[in-house]
């Protein structure tokens, strides 16, 4: 077993299924946590079947979207209904110190292999359950995508530009990647809380409830008010200039954000036209507020003469703060993520050498542990012999029942996306 | 989960030191929800963050800030000047003890000050240290400026998100709340090794990587199949079809996956939605033998098609409003949901039936306010909201004097020569 990272030792078996509980399980596998995720070929996890594919080959594995929520993990493939394949979850949740589930609510009682079932197996288990509403609530059988948790959580209704219609965020699906950081969180105290007191529990994460932390004085406001905020493009009412400006090239863009006059007289000099500063259209944040359009229009012509590099260089040097609008490109030659090693090239078993994302924080002592995504099942005999210790015989019997499934139990492979 | 009897919060027995700003402030907010003793350090005067708003009933001033309230809670608040000579030997004597130091300044600027991780760790090896910069302690970026929208723009959000004509970001700042959520886990993360090893480290958070880190599959769509990802404004897609994603109801907006072909939840979606359309004599007869699976393959669909589908799709939806539909997508099964507003969201049913929202007193209003609940629910040891923000200085006698041990005249002389 590998006994490296923040997390070594910590074992948790991931019955998760489309991002957000695989994602929150990635995040501690990372860091050194045995994480086995139990998958199997007649219910194929959708991010299986999801592009981007290794050459936009599909196939069960060879998805990118997978690889990117499930790497440094062993996959197990088992089918829950048949009794053996029970038994196998049984046993994993025995040896676990968390189990995660990504089902809607029900599914695993379902099974039998709710809270209630697993706490009999292991009393300190921790059981981590994450959903869009919440496993309990007049509403918490809605079983939708990121892209619904994202709108019921208010989150297109603050992104786009006013007067137009609400805007989802890429693939619409943001909520489903800022969960995980709760989870994370919460998993990580039920960890210490059990190691001093003994006790587990259960974590009910609503993914809206999580992601209510991403707005909260906008809730407040409302309730003293009744002010409702909505999108309002890429403008702050307390700043200006704040936006985004076309750059040279095509589709080539700057962020710039000036938070003083400081930084607004800097902006000037830099464009070479210092007399703006003093323009009476322009010389307070209200004035500026008040002729955003022109002002932003004067803004463009300047950036649209240069690079968005040269352009960030320049203001960056003089103290404005600025950016290049990274496209998905732009991430693997951007100087600063290279300087962190946020892109690691490594090996899957089937796709080749490809890229993973590290995690967004370094410990300074205990490095990240990432391995590459498995393929589906590519740990069945190291979970089963190495990990549960069973006997040749008894595994030989989970494959003639069909518990453990096979390429031999797969349907035909259909693309999602 | 009203099960069981609670005997703690699950981080009781830690004290946190928070330095941190801005949305950076939702790391301590999380750490003090689950128990820990959080105590947010400010400037005499007040911190930064009092400046930012919405303000209570539009007041701007320093004891006024909402977004001070709301990612304050639970936490005490003390004042002190890290810049004196003084200031920095009475942070020292707090971190001699304390577990966890969060900090959001520049890289750099505490080490100037003599209380770097370097500095910190030889008087208390043990201390877990967790720095959020714009771009990491070190680095060609390390001096950049970097408020909300530039870590959104460098991180690769930003260029995703909106019509082609031009990206655009979500209008409540998200770079640095998401960093504090990240810095959170983190800080667990190394203290887990800490309760294993006996070692304290530092913790270096990036908010860029943070916002990378949200992009889901674009940097895998350019490793794998060199595809640049760009807008496509409210739509997913696919190999030869942009699919609109939301639509106008009645009183609002949804968020509407339509889809075929392989998902076998996402057919069946489409056939409830049909027949909804139905029940109200709005589903036209070619639209309820649709074969879903092959006319309708995500992998194949034309534009074509898409338009076609969605035409009556979108003129039922306008008959219908955001709760009605959201009753019958539970019931039936359709992949629809309610593009709320933060308004519908105060006022949801299953955050009321799960007791979601706290009313905390705030009496130097004189009045109640209303305030998120938990983040997460927790059997053993459920979080309660049940301290609002501190005040400039609210804490200083109850630490100061009755913790440290100082007498109150050494305070008042400690406020008088702006150490505190």
């Amino acid at each position: 077993m590998p006994g490296k990272g923040a997390l070594a030792g910590v074992k948790i078996v991931d019955f998760g299924r489309v991002f957000v509980n695989p994602n929150t399980a990635m995040r501690l596998a990372v860091q050194g946590a045995t994480v086995v995720r139990v998958e199997s070929h007649t219910a194929l996890d959708l991010q299986r079947m999801a592009r981007p594919y290794k050459d936009n080959m599909s196939g069960l594995n060879s998805s990118g979207s997978f690889t990117g929520s499930n790497n440094s993990k062993y996959s197990i493939t088992v089918d829950l209904r048949k009794p053996k394949g029970k038994e196998l979850a049984m046993k994993l949740i025995r040896w676990a110190d968390v189990v995660m589930i990504g089902m809607p609510p029900g599914a695993m009682e379902k099974l039998g292999l709710g809270y209630q079932d697993a706490r009999k197996l292991k009393p300190d288990i921790i059981y981590f359950m994450s959903s869009q509403l919440g496993n309990y609530g007049p509403y918490s059988a809605f079983a939708g995508f990121g892209n619904h948790a994202s709108a019921m959580s208010g989150l297109y209704s603050l992104t786009g530009w006013p007067d137009d219609e609400p805007m989802g965020q890429y693939s619409g699906a943001y909520v489903d990647a800022t969960s995980p950081r709760f989870g994370v969180t919460a998993i990580m105290a039920a960890l210490d809380c059990r190691r001093r007191t003994g006790k587990g529990q259960v974590i009910d994460q609503s993914q809206l409830e999580a992601a209510t932390q991403l707005l909260l004085p906008l809730f407040m406001d409302c309730a003293i008010t009744g002010r409702v905020a909505l999108r309002s493009g890429n403008r702050l009412a307390y700043a200006s200039p704040h936006g985004v400006f076309r750059c040279q090239g095509e589709d080539r863009w700057l962020a710039i954000a000036v938070l003083d006059e400081r930084e607004w007289r800097s902006l000037c000099r830099v464009m070479g036209k210092p007399g703006l500063a003093r323009d009476h259209r322009f010389a307070t944040v209200e004035a500026r507020k008040k002729n955003e359009d022109e002002l932003e229009k004067l803004i463009g012509e300047w950036t649209g003469a240069h690079t968005a590099e040269q352009a960030m260089d320049w203001l960056q040097a003089a103290g404005v703060p600025a950016g290049v609008v990274n496209n998905g490109k732009d991430l693997f030659d951007d100087p600063q993520l290279k300087h962190r090693g946020h892109f690691r090239f490594l090996q899957h078993s089937v796709m080749g050498v490809h890229s993973y994302s590290s995690p967004a924080y370094r410990l300074s002592k205990t490095p990240d542990q990432q391995f590459p995504a498995p393929a589906l099942g590519e740990h069945n005999e190291f979970v089963l012999k190495d990990i549960l210790k069973l006997s040749d015989d008894d595994i030989g019997d989970l494959f003639v029942e069909g518990a453990v499934t096979t390429d031999a139990d797969l349907p035909e492979f259909k693309a999602l996306a | 989960m009203q099960e069981t009897s609670h005997s703690e919060n699950a981080l009781a027995p830690y004290r946190v030191l928070d330095l941190t700003q801005g949305g950076c402030l939702l790391c301590g907010k999380l750490l003090a929800d689950l128990g820990a003793d959080v105590i947010k350090i400010e400037p005499p005067g007040g911190d930064p963050t009092r400046g930012l708003g919405p303000f209570y009933k539009d007041q701007a001033s320093p004891e006024r800030s909402l977004y001070w309230f709301a990612y304050n809670t639970n936490k005490r608040g003390i004042t002190l000047n890290i810049e004196t000579e003084k200031g920095q030997e009475l942070f020292r004597r707090l971190a001699k003890t304390a577990d966890f130091v969060l900090e959001s300044f520049n890289p750099g600027y505490l080490d100037n000050l003599g209380l770097g991780y370097a500095a910190l760790s030889e008087i208390n090896p043990k201390l877990v240290m967790t720095s959020i910069t714009p771009c990491g302690q070190t680095g060609p970026y390390t001096g950049f400026k970097g408020p909300d929208l530039i870590t959104w723009a460098l991180g690769g959000y930003l260029f995703v998100v909106g019509y082609p004509e031009k990206p655009v970001w979500i209008s409540f700042p998200q770079a640095s709340i998401q960093a504090g959520a990240e810095a959170a886990g983190a800080s667990l993360v190394a203290h887990w090794h800490r309760t294993q090893s006996g070692e304290g480290q530092h913790v270096d958070v990036s908010i860029q990587e943070c916002v990378t880190d949200l992009l889901w599959n674009v940097t895998e769509y350019w490793d794998l199949n060199k595809t640049i990802v760009n807008r496509v404004g409210n739509a997913w897609k696919t190999a030869h079809a942009v699919m609109r994603q939301v639509f106008t109801v009645k009183d609002g907006h949804v968020a509407l996956l339509l889809m075929g072909g392989g998902g076998a939840g996402m057919v069946a979606s489409d056939k409830a939605l049909v027949g909804l359309m139905d029940e109200a004599g709005m589903a036209p007869e070619w639209l309820k033998t649709f074969d879903w699976v092959h006319e309708f393959d995500t992998m194949k669909m034309t534009q074509e098609t898409f338009d076609k589908v969605a035409g009556p799709i979108a003129k039922f939806l306008l008959t219908q409003t955001k709760e009605r539909l959201f009753a019958e997508a539970i019931k039936r099964r359709i992949l629809v949901a309610p593009a709320n507003t933060v308004k519908d969201i105060l006022e949801s049913p299953q955050l009321k039936a799960r007791n979601f929202w706290v009313e905390l007193e705030h009496p130097e209003l004189g009045e109640t306010l209303k305030y998120s609940g938990a983040f997460v629910q927790l059997s053993e040891t459920p979080i309660k909201i049940r301290r609002r923000a501190p005040l400039v200085g609210e804490h200083n006698d109850e630490i100061y004097v009755n913790e440290l041990g100082m007498t109150k005249r050494y305070v008042t002389t400690l406020r008088k020569a702006g150490v505190i």
